[in-house]
């Protein structure tokens, strides 16, 4: 028999700070349990049936002092809470800018995984200790939960969204990974591990180990062949042209709408500008763009998105054809 | 008032004749809320052995359920639990008790019971509305029961319904099972706002003279609240309700995202009637827990106006919480901010509920009956609720036991330890007006003490594990190593539930011997204050003989200077003065 702990075992910068303030929240609860509990029972015994007598104690003063006390006690200890949970939430929600992508796509009932360099796994993770993870997750059909319990993290994995969710891993070792969200017939079977590995073991598993089956091309070259074949390059030229705007260097950038309103360009906006191009229009074109919904899956919309990030402007790297491409034709 | 005077002149002339007008399509609200409460308890046998299989799963994975055999395939086989079935069952058995067995006894049952007695009227202010709704109630019952004989099954999407999973057929393999689970809700919805429509006119146009709302009992408080509360809840779920259901057969795509649709939609919009829903759970509880407290302390309730300005409190802010279930569904922090706050603010008139309970039992003269043992129990299991409701108000520790068993032990010690103990001692309190007879209390104490061990050995272990990282709704935990530590409890927790629902048939065994051979009630058994206890017992149609002025509050106990403990709010002058 293992011994008995509370928590599941902690792997994560972030456990600790969860578990801080789990610990708080025990303390408080137990106190104000037990206080309570304890004076149903003391009183109860105290103040038991005496006679049929009327009652002779002194009540308790109806006083207003004792319930001013009583609201506002709780409500401080509970601004305390916040106050804590809100420090350690933004913590949570923000990842690192030096994170390492991974591409979560979940379904019924099985997660495929893909690092950025293009290797792909089935219900395993593999990652480095001491390197930030961020997690960009979709769901092929209903939404499940990425759950690594000794990570305290946990997201749920949407279908027509991306989702993100962080973590850095603290030691190395094998965590078991959950769908958390009741996804259907066999919920309980989706099941996986993250094995967490120094980073030197890290190189070597990603650079293909033994089985290089899994070994794929990476993502941005997968949404580049796709940005061709797709015929999206017809009308997305570097420059820009009458058919469509130019798609380098806009994540990030704040779009203006033929609406009138304007929009961050995100992860999420890029997906729907594929899905549903009619729903943004960007200001200055017209609604021509066909929809691709249903030409393209989870991973290849994943992939596209990765290509458009990775097109950058005024580029010293060469990695983007596009970019010096229209570098090239504004210095011509 | 007058169609309601003419319907009723028009029932007595009826009165004698026969068995249908009486039992069945009464117009009387106390039939209707007899009828409410015994449809009720017969939907809660059905619910408690559904947990029953659930339990048994869960502890004993994949082996065959005792004296089950029987059953034919698909349902199980050879008793043993498939994954289909099982997900049935825990949707089914969180329906059942959260729709057809809470709501029906404290909203149906005590609500229709109680208004016009406590308000000194003699019917409510609709009676056929009220028959009507009754009826739709037992049929939409009736709709979601026969959903387990159709192919498919019943409804296997969890009672939250989360689409896509609920909104197409392919997700689940249940078909029409769903559909009648959506249109159950739908019809039940129905009948619920003829009730919330019912009782706040009453409440508002039909007081007896004197009957100011602030000498309202607290528990006539808590039904105008809740069935505020349904008014404006209910007529939203039906919507979502429609858009499913036209999701899954009229090739709408509202949350369907393939479509265009939006999946989260459908959880802010269950949700946003959900979270007032959990309170519509409990403020009658509350409501019935104050009456008994008071009674039995024979000392006013501690804080009236305080009681009822809370419960008004969460009333408002139980609008403004329920992004609280979604922390991890991809919603922006600053959201998730103001959720946080608003649902920490939720807890205060909770915690100030509670210690004005606590203050009424300081100094009084306690009577330990049936009722009262329920009441306290009542307090100290429903704290247990609230706290553990705090950890999840907190996104970082929310974000952790989400979808764990910690979240089904705080449902459970707020739902069961609050709601079902108030029922249990609400039942024992107003029996003697409901059927003329006192139950019998040695009985009433035996099932108390077995339910009060075995409701903790139940649902406490349910924090522990769900800390150490035990999902909800997984058909088979033996499948996951790091829970093998844990995995005692889970005998311990079903072998407690096996005992839990043993001692309910203690429950019913008094219920029904009661009901016919208890020991007959006096008018004011309990000699309490409020309006009920001054018409005859049982009262007869239109409730009193002549009808009552107020002239105080209802918790007028142990008054300095009375003879008696007792000062009921009927009794006219000052009670002092008489005296000497
Ligand atoms: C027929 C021409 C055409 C094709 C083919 C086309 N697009 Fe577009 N696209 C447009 C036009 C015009 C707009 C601007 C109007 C709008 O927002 O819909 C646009 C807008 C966009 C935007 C939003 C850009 C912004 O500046 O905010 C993205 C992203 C995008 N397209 C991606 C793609 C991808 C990826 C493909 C290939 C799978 C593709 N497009 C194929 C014409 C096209
Ligand atoms: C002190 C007040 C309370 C607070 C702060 C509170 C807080 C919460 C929170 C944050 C959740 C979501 C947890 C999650 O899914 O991650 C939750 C779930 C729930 N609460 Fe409460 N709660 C309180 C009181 C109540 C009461 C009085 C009831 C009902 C009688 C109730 C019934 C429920 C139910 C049924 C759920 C689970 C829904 C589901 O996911 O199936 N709660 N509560
Ligand atoms: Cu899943
Ligand atoms: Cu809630």
């Amino acid at each position: 028999m293992a011994k008995f702990s509370l928590f599941p075992e902690s792997a994560s910068t972030i456990a600790g700070q969860v578990d801080g303030l789990f610990f708080f929240m025990i303390a408080v609860s137990t106190f104000f349990g037990l206080l309570v509990a304890g004076l149903v029972v003391f009183l109860s015994i105290r103040y038991r049936r005496r006679s049929d007598a009327v009652a002779t104690d002194p009540p308790l003063l109806n006083s207003l002092r004792l319930e001013v006390a009583w609201t506002i006690i709780p409500f401080l200890i509970s601004m305390v809470m916040f106050y804590w949970g809100a420090s350690v939430y933004v913590t949570m929600a923000r990842p690192p800018d030096d994170a390492e992508e991974i591409f979560v796509v979940g379904k019924q009932w099985m997660w495929k995984l893909q690092h950025i360099e293009g290797r792909r796994e089935i219900n395993e993770l593999h990652v480095p200790v001491g390197q930030p993870i961020k997690l960009t997750m979709t769901s092929e059909d209903v939404i499940h939960s990425f759950y690594v319990p000794a990570f305290r993290i946990k997201a749920d994995v949407v279908p027509g969204r991306y989702n993100t969710l962080w973590f850095e891993a603290t030691k190395v070792g094998t965590y078991h990974l959950f769908c958390a969200e009741y996804c259907g017939t066999e919920h309980s079977k989706m099941i996986g591990s993250v094995y967490v590995m120094e980073p030197s073991d890290f190189q070597e598993w990603l650079s293909g180990g033994s089985g290089s089956a899994a070994r794929s091309a990476a993502p941005v070259e997968v949404g580049r062949t796709l940005f061709a074949e797709k015929g999206c390059v017809t009308c997305h030229k570097a420059e820009g042209s009458m058919m469509g705007p130019s798609l380098v260097g806009i994540f990030g950038s704040e779009r203006e709408l033929a609406a009138g309103t304007r929009v961050v360009v995100d992860e999420d906006y890029l997906r729907e500008s594929v899905l549903n191009p009619q729903a943004k229009i960007v200001a200055g074109y017209q609604p021509v763009m066909p929809t691709f919904a249903g030409q393209l899956d989870e991973e290849e919309l994943l992939a596209l998105v990765q290509y458009i990030k990775s097109l950058e402007p005024v580029d010293a790297r060469d990695e983007s054809a596009e970019a010096h491409a229209g570098q090239g034709e504004g210095n011509g | 008032m007058s169609e309601a005077a003419a319907a009723h002149a028009h029932d007595e002339h009826h009165h004698e004749g026969g068995f249908v007008s009486t039992y069945l399509f009464s117009l009387d609200h106390k039939m209707i809320g007899k009828q409410f409460l015994l449809l009720s308890l017969f939907m809660m046998i059905i619910g408690g052995l559904l947990a029953l299989m659930v339990r048994w799963q869960l502890a004993y994975p994949e082996q065959p359920v005792p004296g089950l055999a029987w059953v034919p395939e698909p349902y199980l086989y050879d008793g043993i639990i498939p994954p289909e079935t099982y997900n049935m069952l825990f949707t089914m058995h969180a329906t059942i008790m959260i729709f057809f067995v809470v709501i029906p006894i404290l909203v149906g049952a005590f609500g229709n019971f109680l208004i016009p007695l406590m308000i000194g009227t003699k019917d409510m202010a609709f009676p056929i509305l009220n028959m009507l709704s009754f009826w739709i109630a037992a049929f939409a019952g009736g709709l979601l029961i026969s959903s387990f004989f159709v192919e498919g099954g019943a409804a296997a999407g969890g009672w939250t319904a989360y689409a896509p999973l609920s909104a197409a057929e392919v997700y689940t393999g249940v078909g029409l099972g769903q559909d009648l689970w959506i249109i159950s809700l739908v019809v039940l919805g129905i009948s619920s706002m003829m009730g919330s429509i019912n009782y706040i006119t009453t409440i508002i146009n039909m007081r007896a003279p004197g009957m100011t709302m602030f000498r309202l009992p607290l528990v006539v408080w808590s039904l105008f609240i809740t069935a505020i509360l349904l008014l404006l809840a209910l007529p939203e779920l039906t919507a979502a309700m429609a858009m499913l259901l036209f999701d899954r057969r009229f090739g709408t795509a509202f949350f369907l995202p393939e479509h265009g649709g939006e999946p989260i939609l459908w959880q802010h919009l269950f949700w946003f009637f959900g979270h007032p829903e959990v309170y519509i759970l409990i403020l009658p509880g509350m409501g019935i827990a104050s009456e008994i407290l008071s009674v039995f302390s024979r000392k006013p309730i501690f804080g009236y106006r305080a009681m009822a300005m809370a419960m008004i409190a969460i009333a408002f802010l139980g609008w403004v919480v329920w992004g609280h279930h979604m922390f991890q569904s991809g919603m922006n922090p600053t959201m998730g901010m103001a959720f946080m706050t608003t649902t920490m603010v939720i807890a205060v008139p909770s915690a100030i509920k509670t210690f004005n309970w606590l203050g009424t039992l300081w100094g009084g003269n306690i009577h330990f009956t049936t009722p009262m043992l329920h009441a306290l129990a009542f307090v100290s299991m429903f704290v247990i609720g609230g706290l553990s409701g705090i950890y999840m108000a907190a996104t970082p520790v929310d974000i952790f036991i989400h979808d764990t068993y910690f979240i089904v032990g705080h449902i459970h010690y707020v739902v069961f330890g609050g709601s079902i103990f108030a029922i249990f001692g609400g039942i024992a309190y107003w029996f003697p007006k409901m059927y003329g007879r006192m139950m019998n209390e040695t009985l009433g104490k035996i099932h108390f003490f077995g339910t009060l061990l075995f409701f903790n050995i139940t649902f406490f272990p349910m924090h522990i594990i769900g800390i150490g990282g035990h999902m909800r709704r997984i058909y088979n935990p033996e499948q996951y190593e790091f829970l093998e530590p844990l995995l005692h409890w889970n005998e311990i927790m079903t072998i407690g539930s096996i005992g839990l629902g043993i001692f309910q048939i203690v429950f019913a065994v008094n219920f029904f011997w009661s009901m016919f051979a208890g020991e007959k009630a006096t008018q004011n058994p309990w000699h309490a204050n409020t309006l009920e206890w001054e018409a005859p017992t049982p009262p007869p149609h239109g409730n009193f003989l002549v009808t009552p002025t107020v002239y105080r509050g209802p918790y007028e106990y142990s008054v300095p200077g009375e003879k008696e403990d007792w000062l009921p709010q009927a009794r006219p002058g000052s009670g002092v003065a008489a005296a000497h």
